[in-house]
């Protein structure tokens, strides 16, 4: 395997979130709708229609540009792919050839091993999508439009990955941008998102690149890694057995767990590209380009960044609080929010990623719903309750839990569960002396007494589980060492 | 009054205004004259006279002194502009039955100028041809003279207005659509600036090329009828972003230090002499008036046809390529969905639009598309910039329209060059983008011939003042055949 070298190269198809359609009014949100009733006699293609390019559409796909370090040409030009299918309602797709909106971007991966690669963007231009197309039973196919016009952006990587984790990567790294600024749903499963990867092969040595093959519609990371991982070792197999590799498309057969051959270079398409007469060329001028600036947000990797110098954070942690912009920002409104109280960003990080996580991940709920679950006033609030020794750090987690599924204030829910931490003497007293009188005590005490004074701990605990972790531990643990001395 | 049929829609307009007359009756004497003659003529496709009498009365009804000049007009559309609801065919057999969902923004602005829509107009299949014999459905005759075609692809609107079917009609011109049949029928027909008009309902042909336009018997009639339709649409891309003129108000006479430039590429050979005789004497009208003639050259104009036979097809070849029976018109069965549509497709298009879909297809071809596509496209910016150094030494532009009047039905079917030479004049026009206006100017052998007027982008009030000054002094206009 070694001595062969990989070159893979991906195309990323993103739908672009607008409230239209590309060429028309037509409604954009079909998802979960019947099929046909999102379509208009644009987005239908009807005789005498003509597309209308929606500027938001323009805007995002713009904005993504800058996000990928694209240049944002000044003019571009809408083309003509001509090809016939069903779900192709004009028998061609309106997309950007050789004048597309965005070209020469770049992003950067993290591979496994800790390295940092940056990976060549070609272009990324904006087109149309189809219709669906689905086999239904005695030789029929049925169509729905629903998708038919929704707006595209086609990023093009340069053939720059060199494996099939880097490609994983890069498609991850993709869907973070896009989705972090806005402009994509992320959604794989519904194919908001889809890749097709292009690979070839060549031995050490050899200067100019294998015969390509294209692999298409890949909606998963984990299908993409395989895809090419099997491809690869199909194109070196070949080679190392006197055969050649030839130009063609392949599918992604993910039951069999490999790629399927398509269709073959004699067979194809001869789009016959030229400028669609109906749109004028998009011409952006210094203002409107400003305006794109402006709406840039900070993206992941400089945010991961900023919180490791700002905050102190280790890269693992600061990785898992930019992997979603929601996360950052409400990691950031939380570390403000603590601030004031004393607590360090490091606390808040650990609320976050310990107890936050835990329990979307255990109720099946979204990063963005974090905010929603537990409001940063009650972040900070249950951080006060623990920084105050108002409550144990452990009743603390509980109350993060209830707050988290009931929506209510840490104090309302203090208060209600009488949670509060138990510091008067008094009654502490009275606890730890019939701990100490449970049999179950006596091996730990006879330890502390004959010198091992970290035995108290054991006693600690019991305390502890009797006041269902109300006791204060400091306040505990000194009444202990008194009644012990005493006795 | 004379007859109801002889009556401009400007007559119409003020009869109507007058209370002289009702919309009702001057829409049900059109469809009885319609019904009468139509056996002969065969200008229409779709006759909607139930809806039209509707459209009348309520026309009727709702007059008031804010009516505008079309409040009321019977007028009739080319079959290639979406109605909703009322068959539109292109005149092809592949959109047999098809029932526009949706207007056309021109029918909707007619529709709330007045106007009313009696049905649609023949032509020929997609609007390529020059004869309305590619229509799949019928031949139109030339009201003058039955054995002779009405010109094309809009002869259908041009015959109608020239049988006194309809006071105006709308027309397409991408190639001079509008202005061959006008000429050849006698009648006036405007093809306005690229962008004056909106596209959106226009059933496509060549996309750069296409703009709808008027037909009627007097410049003053396409005026009323421009001031309607024209403006910018939000829904067509390439519509100009621009001010309506007043037309109306343009129409002075006046035609003093007009300086009318002739191109002497369009005096050549291939122009039949007596067409040429009576166009020359138009232009002695002109000067007479107080125009001055200049004579200019357009030194690309021979390339013209080639560019034109390269572009405008392309853009069919792409526009045609949706009509595959899955989702609209008839669908010609076949073994599995490949055969269904290639079965459609070849049954359902005629040979003059398959030999042009053959022909953009090629043109596009990897390999070919530099030769032939985009070499027509730099030809067509050089066939612009002679125009516009042609409007920098004169006001407008005055050529013939079309080589000969009227030619017989048959008589250039067979032969698709000889059909392809009867838009020599013609074609630059819509390659340059720039209006061109064609108005009776005199007769050959009995037959009409007429004028054409090309004027600057967006110009339409200069060639109207000046066609509407030259039918102040002279009654070609007003001459109309005898039918029966």
């Amino acid at each position: 395997m070694s001595a062969y070298l990989v070159t893979i190269g991906l195309e990323i198809h993103a739908h672009i979130l607008t409230a239209s359609k590309m060429f028309d009014g037509c409604p954009a949100n079909y998802a979960g709708a019947e099929p046909n009733t999102f379509v208009s006699v644009v987005s239908l293609g009807l005789p005498g229609t003509l597309p209308v390019v929606n500027q938001a559409a323009v805007e995002r796909a713009a904005l993504t540009g800058l996000a990928l370090n694209c240049r944002i040409n000044e003019r571009s030009v809408f083309s003509r792919k001509s090809y016939i299918y069903p779900d192709l309602v004009k028998g061609y797709q309106i997309s950007q050839y050789d004048e597309p909106l965005c070209s020469e971007g770049w992003i950067e991966i993290r591979t496994a091993a800790g390295a940092t690669k940056r990976i060549g963007i070609e272009r990324l231009h904006i087109e149309e999508d189809t219709g669906r197309l689905s086999h239904a039973e005695a030789g029929t196919s049925l169509i729905d439009y629903n998708r038919a016009g929704m707006p595209l952006m086609e990023i093009v990587s340069c053939p720059e990955l060199e494996t099939p984790e880097e490609a994983r990567l890069y498609f991850e790294k993709m869907r973070q941008i896009l989705v972090w600024i806005g402009v994509n749903s992320g959604n794989l499963e519904e194919g908001a998102l889809r890749c097709d990867a292009n690979v070839s092969v060549r031995p050490v040595g050899q200067q100019h690149y294998g015969a390509k093959v294209e692999i298409k519609n890949i909606n998963s990371y984990r299908y993409v890694e395989r895809a090419l991982a099997f491809e690869i070792k199909r194109q070196i197999a070949l080679l190392q057995a006197g055969g050649v590799v030839h130009q063609e498309t392949r599918g992604w057969d993910e039951l069999r767990g490999e790629t399927v051959g398509q269709r073959s270079k004699e067979f194809a398409h001869d789009y016959r590209y030229f400028p669609e007469p109906d749109i004028p060329p998009i011409v952006l001028d210094a203002t409107w380009m400003a305006a794109r600036q402006a709406e840039l947000p900070e993206l992941p990797d400089a945010r991961r960044m900023r919180f490791m110098e700002a905050y102190g954070l280790n890269l693992q942690d600061a990785d898992l609080l930019t992997l979603e912009r929601s996360v950052a920002d409400y990691y950031e409104a939380g570390v403000a929010a603590a601030q004031a109280i004393g607590a360090s960003p490091k606390e808040v990080a650990n609320w976050v990623l310990n107890e936050g996580f835990r329990l979307l991940k255990d109720r099946g709920e979204a990063y963005e719903q974090l905010a929603t679950r537990v409001p940063v006033a009650h972040l900070a609030e249950i951080i006060n309750l623990v920084a105050q020794g108002s409550v144990t750090r452990s009743v603390a987690k509980q109350v993060f839990e209830e707050s988290f599924d009931s929506g209510q204030t840490p104090a309302a829910i203090v208060k209600a569960k009488g949670l509060t931490q138990i510091s008067d003497s008094d009654a502490m007293r009275s606890v730890v002396q019939h701990v100490l009188a449970d049999p179950k005590a006596a091996k730990a005490i006879a330890e502390y007494r004959g010198g091992k004074t970290s035995a108290v701990q054991f006693l600690v605990g019991m305390v502890m589980k009797a006041t269902k972790g109300q006791a204060n531990p400091h306040i505990t643990r000194t009444l202990l060492e008194e009644e012990l001395a005493a006795s | 009054m004379s007859e109801l049929h002889q009556l401009t829609l400007q007559d119409a307009s003020a009869a109507l205004a007058a209370g002289e007359l009702t919309s009702f009756a001057l829409t049900e004497a059109l469809l009885e004259r319609i019904q009468r003659l139509e056996p002969m003529v065969r200008a229409f496709l779709t006759v909607s006279g139930e809806q039209a009498l509707e459209a009348a009365r309520a026309a009727d009804a709702s007059r008031s002194s804010s009516s505008g000049p079309l409040h009321g007009i019977p007028i009739g559309i080319k079959d290639v502009i979406c109605t909703r609801g009322v068959t539109t065919t292109c005149g092809s057999a592949i959109l047999e039955g098809f029932v526009p969902p949706y207007n056309a923004t021109v029918v909707e602005r007619l529709n709330a100028a007045g106007a009313i829509s009696v049905g649609k107009l023949n032509c020929d299949e997609f609007a390529m041809g020059s004869s309305t014999e590619n229509s799949a459905y019928q031949v139109t005759r030339n009201p003058w003279d039955y054995e002779r075609v009405p010109g094309g692809s809009s002869g259908g609107s041009a015959a109608a207005v020239a049988a006194g079917m309809v006071p105006a009609s709308l027309g397409t011109d991408t190639g001079g659509s509008i202005r061959q049949p006008a000429a050849l029928c006698g009648v006036s027909g405007l093809k306005p600036t690229y962008g004056r008009v909106s596209r959106y309902g226009l059933i496509a042909y060549g996309s750069s090329l296409d703009q709808i336009g008027p037909l009627a018997w007097s410049v003053a009639d396409l005026a009323l009828m421009l001031e309607a339709i024209a403006g910018h649409d939000p829904r067509d891309g390439t519509s100009a972003n621009l001010p309506v003129p007043n037309y109306r108000a343009a129409l002075t006479g006046e035609l003093r230090g007009l300086r009318v430039g002739v191109p002497r590429e369009y005096f050549v050979a291939g122009i039949d002499p007596a067409v040429e005789a009576v166009t020359r004497t138009a232009l002695e009208v002109l000067r007479e008036q107080g125009a001055e003639l200049v004579e200019v050259s357009l030194p690309h104009t021979k390339y013209a046809l080639p560019t034109y036979y390269i572009i405008a097809p392309a853009e069919a070849s792409a526009n045609l390529a949706r009509y595959d029976g899955v989702r609209y018109g008839p669908r010609e069965p076949g073994a599995g969905m490949w055969e269904s549509i290639e079965t459609t497709r070849g049954r359902r298009f005629g040979a003059e639009v398959r030999r042009r879909i053959m022909l953009g297809t090629y043109a596009l071809s990897a390999g070919y598309y530099d030769a032939y596509y985009r070499r027509a496209q730099q030809v067509r910016t050089l066939i612009k910039a002679d125009f516009s150094q042609a409007f920098a030494h004169v006001d407008l532009l005055a050529t013939p329209t079309s080589p000969t009047v009227a030619f017989k039905i048959g008589q250039k079917l067979d032969d698709p060059l000889a059909m392809y030479l009867s838009d020599i004049c013609t074609l630059p026009i819509n390659l340059a983008g720039v209006p061109g206006l064609v108005v009776p100017c005199g007769f050959s052998a009995g037959l009409p011939v007429g004028l054409q007027l090309i004027g600057p982008a967006f110009a339409e009030e200069h060639l109207l003042r000046v066609g509407d000054a030259y039918q102040r002094v002279t009654d070609w206009h007003k001459q109309r055949p005898v039918v029966a």
